[in-house]
């Protein structure tokens, strides 16, 4: 993952997010969009496709598919951070599927980047599916390549 | 007097179709593209290189949840793998109809190198496997089997207790 959202206009940096969601193909395969997007958290959704079922019986969605959207989601929380990295990298995110996501619905994740450090980023996230409880929580490490001061883009 | 060991074909035959029938159960290996190989018990997943699996398209690397929904699969399959040997090794083919699978209750993966634009390949060991729950670890590289480029540890509650 790569590319910074080096910029203080919250517009831009929507803009500038869903473009790099847009830009990731494995992001694109899964058709996931950005919801929202902060100073270190954003929200992603993924809608429900029968390509992503782990369970036909169930019709239950994945739980890779589910890891996926949770990894992007942190990542892009990560990028949206004040400290405006450079780029970022998972180097461990751990999740824990609470229940199955009920068939049919949109999965949205929501992550916040809740300590940056200088090298590494730590961030906590969650999936619902417009239960009142969430389906999966996740913890997890990035790397980051902290911005570069005074070397213009 | 001995009963002759059946034939050879016959094995293997009954071998592959289980695990086709395990691996087609899952619509989420063929979003993937992946695939399975199989010498005697031991399973090597496959995850053919496609750009769609891109997460970095500067550098390019595989997107790390293409790495995890792949290490995630590679394991339920193994596990499931290991539960149906016995049966299937007695002769017995997986019912027609639903196939329970494990469910994954936690997925902890660790990056440890970049996933190259290249297939990658993963191996998972069912390291405790009870009544209720399971535990796997599974690995994953691509040009250098020594070097993997991520692993992960799943805890599984097995079909029967859920």
């Amino acid at each position: 993952m790569v590319r910074a959202m080096q910029s203080d206009n919250p517009q831009d940096r929507e803009r500038i997010a869903r473009a790099f969601v847009a830009a990731l193909p494995f992001a694109r395969a899964l058709n996931l969009s950005l919801e929202s997007i902060g100073e270190g958290s954003a929200a992603l959704s993924m809608p429900w496709s029968d390509r992503l079922v782990g369970d036909p019986a169930t019709g239950v969605i994945h739980g890779g598919a589910v890891f996926a959207l949770l990894d992007t989601c942190a990542g892009t929380a990560v990028l949206s951070h004040p400290s405006r990295p450079r780029s970022t990298a998972t180097l461990d995110l751990r999740i824990d599927y609470m229940r199955a996501a009920v068939p049919g619905r949109r999965i949205v994740a929501r992550a916040e980047c809740f300590h940056m450090a200088r090298s590494v980023a730590f961030v906590r996230a969650t999936a619902e599916d417009g239960e009142s409880r969430p389906l999966a929580t996740a913890a997890g490490t990035f790397a980051v390549e902290a911005a570069r001061r005074g070397v213009p883009e | 007097m001995r009963v002759p060991p059946e034939p050879v074909q016959v094995v293997k035959g009954r071998r592959d179709a289980a695990l086709a029938r395990l691996v087609e159960t899952v619509p989420f290996v063929t979003f993937l593209g992946m695939g399975f190989e199989r010498r005697g018990d031991e399973l090597t997943a496959i995850l053919p290189f496609r750009d769609e699996l891109i997460g970095n398209p500067v550098l390019p690397a595989l997107h790390g949840g293409a790495t995890a929904a792949f290490l995630e699969t590679a394991a339920i399959v193994a596990l499931a793998w290991s539960q149906m040997w016995d049966a299937m090794e007695a002769g017995a083919l997986p019912a027609e109809g639903r196939l329970a699978l494990p469910k994954t209750i936690t997925f902890s993966v660790d990056y440890l190198r970049t996933g190259l634009p290249r297939d990658a390949y993963a191996r998972a060991r069912v390291a405790r496997s009870g009544r209720r729950f399971a535990s796997v670890h599974v690995e994953a590289w691509q040009d250098i089997r020594t070097k993997p480029f991520a692993q992960a540890t799943g805890h599984f509650l097995m079909p029967s207790a859920a």
